[in-house]
C-alpha cells in the first residue's frame, strides 16, 4: 500500500546492504559500504566525482558484472534474498531493478517497441495488454501526451528530455520494485529536469528510487534520504533534510558547502 | 605577436593535398575510361549498321566489289609501310564484316583506305541471322520452293509477303522440334534413367537373397514394362521429330552476292532479317532494343560466338544469389562469436588476422581447395552414401552450382567477417546496457538489439561480397562452370533445383570467347557485350542491397556505413 508523506522511519527496508567492497581488478572502489534503502522512498547518492556512486548503484543490479575482472565481498539483500546467490538469474534481477542511464540511450526502434521491449523479452505477447501497459507506462512516464499520436515512429527522432522519459517509461514498464537512476538529468535542460524531478516524485508513490546526482540542489529537492560517498566509503547516511542541515562529519559539511568536489 | 602573413608551402602541406587529389583523379579516370570504352564497344554490337558496297582496285587494276559493315577504321600499324607512303590514305585501314562465312571463307577482311574506289549504300540489302554460319548478307534473288515457281525479288509485294510467312512457319517448325527434342524427349530420358537405376538397385538386392523372391521378380516386371511404354513414347516423339525436320527443307532463298556469285539460304536457317539500309532512325532504335532483347534472352550458338547469352546470365544470378545466402549467415555467425562471445586475447587476435588475411589469398587457391574438399570430399562421399547406384557416374562428385556457390562464399566470407564486426562494433556500449538493464539475456539483446542495429553495416558487407563474388572467374573453373550447359540450374525438371548441376558464368564466358574461341574477330563483340552485361549484373545487385540498406538504415536510423 503507497503510504504518502508520513514518517519515513516507517517504510520497511528492501534493499540491504551489508558490508559491500567492490573491486575492479586490483583496484578497489567501494570499501565496505552498509546502507538500508527503505521502500517507497527515493534514496540519493552523493559525493565527489569517481567515489564509487556508479560502482554501488550499478552493483544493485550486477550491472557490474559486465566488466572483465570485477570482484565483491559482502552482501546486497533484496527483498531477503541475496543478489549473488547462484540460484537468482540476473536476468530476473534486472526485471526487478529496473535501471535509468546517465545518457539516455532509446533503442534504434518505435516509441511502442522500446516500451514493450522488457515484456517481449519476458514473452508476453497479448497485444491488448501490451498497448495497456504502454499507455500506463507513458502516462507515468508523463510522456503519453506528447508522443501518443505517433507511438510507430522511431525512438531516435524525440528530443532530448523525452527519450530520457521513454527511457525511464520503459523502465517502469517491467514493472520493478526499484528504479536505480544515475545522474538522468545531466544531460538535460532546466525545463526537463523540472519534469523529470516531479515525475520522480510522482514514481516513489509506487517504486523504490536510487538516484545518483551531482546537483546538491536536485538531491535536496526529490530525495528523503541521502547517503554521502567518499574515496569508496560510505561517510554518512541520514535523512535528506537533516544531512543537508546538520551534517554530523566534517567531510559532508565541506562538500555540500562546496569546499571541494 | 604578428602573424605570419605566408606560410610556407610546405607547412601548410598544399603540394600534398595536389598529389593525393591528382592521385584519386587519375583512378578515376581511368575507371571512367575503361567503364566509357566497355560501353561504347558493348552497345555498339546491337547497333543495326547500315551495310556499304565498296569497289576496291585489285593490284592488277581490276575493280572488285564486296559488301559488309564497316566495323572499324584504324591507323595502319607502322612498321608495315614505308616512310615514303605518308599520305594520310595510306596510313587509315577499315575492317569490314561481311558475313557469309561459308561462301566467302573469312567473315571479316582489312582494306588500306587507298584502295578503295568507291562506297555506296545499296538499298536492296538484306541482313539475314542465321542458325549456322553467322550473318549473311546480299541482295536477295528470288524464293525457291520445290514443286512451286520462284517468287522473284523484282515483283516486291508478294515476295515480301512469301518471304515473311516462311520465314516464320521455319522458325516455328524449329522451335517446335527443339521443343520436342530438348523437353519432351529429355523428360523421357530422366525418367527412363530412373527405371534403370531402380532396376539395378532390385537386381542387386535379389543377389543377396538365397532364393528369387517373387515380390522383386514381380517389380522388376513391372519396371520391365513401364521402360516398354516410355521406349514408345520416345518413338513416337522422335519420329515426330523427324517428320518435321523432313518439312524443314526445301525452301531457300537465293542471295546475290557482292562478288557475283550466288549463294542459297535455307530457310531453316534464317533467325532474324531486316534491310540494313532500309531501316528508318526509329526503325533502327527498334531493332537495337530487339537485338538485346535477343542477346539477353537467348541461347548461344555456334560455340558461343553467336546468339545469347540467357544460360550464362542465369547460371551467375543464381550463382551469386546462392553464394550470398550461404555467405551472409556464417559471416554473420562467425562474426557474432569473434565480437561479442570470444575472450578477447591473443588467440581471437590471431584468427581475426588470418581471416584478415584470408581475403588476400589467390582466388585460383581457393578454387583447388573447393576442388579437393567439396568436389572430391564432401562431394564424393554424398555419392558413396546417396548416389552409390549411379556410380561410377559422380552426382555430387563432380563441379556443379552448390560446389561453385560454396567455394565462393568461403573466398568472401572474409569481407562479411571485417564488416559485421564493425557494425557490431558500432552499436554503443550504452544500448546494450540498457538493453541488459531490461532484464534480456546477452543472446536476447544480441538478436533484439544488436543485429537489427547493425543490419546496414552487415549489408555492406554482403555488397561487397557478392560484387567479389560475381567477377571471380578463376575458382570456378575447377568447381562447376562449363562453356556449354545443357540446361538450367534451375528448371521445371523435379526436383527444380538442380545443385549439381553444371552451369555456365559470364566472367568465364568472357574467358572462353576472347581467349579460346577460334574465330577471335567473330567473338569480339559479343566479349565486349558480355563484359557489359557483367558488369551492369553486379552494378544491379549491389543497387538492389543498397536500397534495402537505405531501407534499413531509414527503420533503424542509427548505423553510419
Ligand atoms: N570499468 C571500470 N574498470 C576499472 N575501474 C573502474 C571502472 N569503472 C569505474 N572504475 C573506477 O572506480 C572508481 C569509482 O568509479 P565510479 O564510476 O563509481 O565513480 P562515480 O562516483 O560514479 O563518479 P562520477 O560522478 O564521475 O560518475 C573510480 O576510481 C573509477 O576509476
Ligand atoms: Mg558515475
Amino acid at each position: 500500500m503507497p503510504v504518502e508523506n508520513s514518517n519515513t522511519n516507517l517504510n520497511k527496508t528492501i534493499i540491504k546492504i551489508e558490508d559491500f567492497s567492490f573491486f575492479y581488478g586490483n583496484n578497489q572502489a567501494l570499501f565496505g559500504i552498509n546502507l538500508n534503502i527503505p521502500e517507497r522512498e527515493v534514496t540519493a547518492l552523493i559525493g565527489p566525482s569517481g567515489c564509487g556512486k556508479s560502482t554501488l548503484l550499478r552493483s544493485i543490479n550486477r550491472m557490474n558484472d559486465l566488466v572483465d575482472e570485477a570482484k565483491h565481498t559482502g552482501k546486497i539483500i533484496l527483498q531477503d534474498q541475496d543478489i549473488h546467490d547462484p540460484h537468482l538469474e540476473v536476468i530476473s534481477l534486472r526485471k526487478r531493478v529496473g535501471m535509468v542511464f546517465q545518457k539516455s540511450n532509446p533503442f534504434p526502434k518505435s516509441i511502442y517497441e522500446n516500451v514493450v521491449f522488457g515484456l517481449r523479452i519476458a514473452g508476453k505477447t497479448n497485444k491488448s495488454d501490451l498497448d495497456e501497459i504502454v499507455e500506463r507506462s507513458l502516462k507515468d512516464a508523463a510522456l503519453w501526451k506528447e508522443v501518443k499520436d505517433r507511438l510507430k515512429d522511431n525512438a531516435l527522432g524525440l528530443s532530448g528530455g523525452q527519450m530520457q522519459r521513454l527511457c525511464i517509461a520503459r523502465a517502469i514498464a517491467n514493472q520493478p520494485e526499484v528504479l536505480l537512476m544515475d545522474e538522468p538529468c545531466s544531460a538535460l535542460d532546466p525545463v526537463a529536469t523540472a519534469k523529470i524531478e516531479s515525475l520522480i516524485h510522482e514514481l516513489k508513490k509506487n517504486y523504490t528510487i536510487v538516484i545518483v546526482t551531482h546537483n546538491m540542489q536536485q538531491a535536496s529537492r526529490v530525495s528523503d534520504r541521502t547517503a554521502f560517498l567518499y574515496m569508496g566509503k560510505l561517510i554518512e547516511y541520514d535523512e535528506t533534510e537533516k544531512l543537508f542541515t546538520n551534517p554530523k562529519e566534517q567531510q559532508t559539511e565541506d562538500y555540500i558547502t562546496g569546499r571541494f568536489g | 605577436m604578428a602573424l605570419k602573413k605566408h606560410k610556407t608551402a610546405q607547412a601548410s602541406g598544399e603540394p600534398m593535398v595536389w598529389m593525393t587529389a591528382m592521385g584519386l583523379s587519375l583512378g578515376i579516370l581511368m575507371i571512367l575510361g575503361l567503364l566509357a570504352l566497355i560501353f561504347y564497344k558493348g552497345l555498339e554490337v546491337f547497333w543495326p549498321k547500315r551495310v556499304a558496297q565498296i569497289e576496291i582496285k585489285t593490284e592488277d587494276g581490276h575493280v572488285q566489289s564486296l559488301i559488309g559493315e564497316i566495323v572499324l577504321k584504324r591507323e595502319r600499324s607502322s612498321h608495315k609501310i614505308s616512310k615514303k607512303e605518308k599520305s594520310e590514305d595510306i596510313q587509315r585501314e577499315l575492317q569490314i564484316f561481311m558475313g557469309n562465312k561459308e561462301a566467302l571463307g573469312q567473315a571479316f577482311r582489312f582494306i588500306g583506305q587507298d584502295k578503295i574506289e568507291k562506297i555506296s549504300h545499296p538499298q536492296d540489302v538484306i541482313k539475314l541471322e542465321r542458325l549456322e554460319y553467322g550473318s549473311a548478307m546480299g541482295v536477295p534473288e528470288a524464293i525457291y520452293e520445290t514443286g512451286k515457281p520462284p517468287v522473284l525479288y523484282k515483283i516486291k509485294e508478294p515476295f515480301k509477303k512469301r518471304f515473311e510467312e516462311l520465314v516464320k512457319q521455319y522458325k516455328q517448325r524449329w522451335e517446335e522440334i527443339r521443343y520436342i527434342e530438348k523437353h519432351s524427349i529429355g523428360k523421357i530420358n530422366i525418367e527412363m534413367e530412373g527405371l534403370t537405376l531402380q532396376k539395378k538397385k532390385l537386381e542387386k538386392e535379389s543377389e543377396t537373397l538365397s532364393q528369387p523372391s517373387p515380390e522383386i521378380q514381380k517389380q522388376l516386371q513391372e519396371i520391365e514394362k513401364e521402360t516398354q511404354t516410355l521406349q514408345n513414347q520416345y518413338q513416337i516423339l522422335a519420329d515426330q521429330a523427324k517428320a518435321l525436320r523432313n518439312k524443314q527443307k526445301g525452301a531457300q532463298l537465293s542471295l546475290k552476292l557482292a562478288n557475283g556469285e550466288t549463294s542459297k539460304v535455307e530457310f531453316s536457317q534464317i533467325l532474324e532479317y531486316y534491310y540494313p539500309n532500309q531501316l528508318t532512325q526509329w526503325q533502327r532504335i527498334k531493332m537495337f532494343f530487339h537485338k538485346i532483347w535477343l542477346f539477353l534472352s537467348q541461347e548461344p550458338r555456334e560455340a558461343n560466338t553467336e546468339g545469347g547469352v540467357f544460360p550464362a546470365l542465369f547460371g551467375t544470378l543464381t550463382m551469386t544469389l546462392l553464394m550470398t545466402i550461404v555467405v551472409v549467415p556464417f559471416g554473420v555467425i562467425a562474426a557474432i562469436y569473434l565480437k561479442e562471445y570470444a575472450k578477447q586475447g591473443f588467440l581471437v587476435r590471431t584468427v581475426r588476422i588470418a581471416v584478415n588475411n584470408l581475403a588476400g589469398v589467390p582466388s585460383i587457391v581457393f578454387g583447388v581447395f573447393g576442388m579437393g574438399f567439396f568436389v572430391y570430399m564432401v562431394g564424393g562421399s554424398i555419392d558413396q552414401l546417396f548416389f552409390s547406384q549411379k556410380l561410377p557416374t559422380p552426382t555430387f562428385g563432380t563441379g556443379g552450382l552448390l560446389w561453385a556457390s560454396l567455394t565462393l562464399a568461403l573466398l568472401t566470407v572474409p569481407v562479411v567477417i571485417v564488416a559485421t564486426e564493425e557494425a557490431l562494433g558500432a552499436v554503443s556500449q550504452n544500448i546494450r546496457e540498457g538493453a541488459l538493464g531490461c532484464g534480456a539475456s546477452k543472446w536476447q539483446m544480441i538478436q533484439k538489439i544488436i543485429l537489427p542495429a547493425s543490419a546496414p553495416g552487415i549489408l555492406t558487407g554482403a555488397i561487397l561480397a557478392m560484387a567479389r563474388g560475381a567477377g571471380e572467374v578463376a575458382p570456378l573453373m575447377l568447381v562447376g562452370v562449363v562453356k556449354l550447359a545443357p540446361t538450367l540450374p534451375i528448371n521445371s525438371q523435379f526436383p527444380y533445383i538442380h545443385l549439381d548441376q553444371k552451369f555456365m558464368h559470364l566472367g568465364f564466358h568472357i574467358y572462353d570467347l576472347g581467349f579460346q574461341s577460334p574465330d577471335s574477330e567473330a567473338a569480339k563483340p559479343i566479349v565486349f557485350a558480355t563484359t557489359l552485361l557483367l558488369i551492369l549484373l553486379v552494378l544491379l545487385l549491389n543497387l538492389g542491397a543498397i536500397i534495402l540498406r537505405e531501407r534499413l538504415r531509414k527503420k533503424y536510423a542509427s548505423g553510419k556505413f
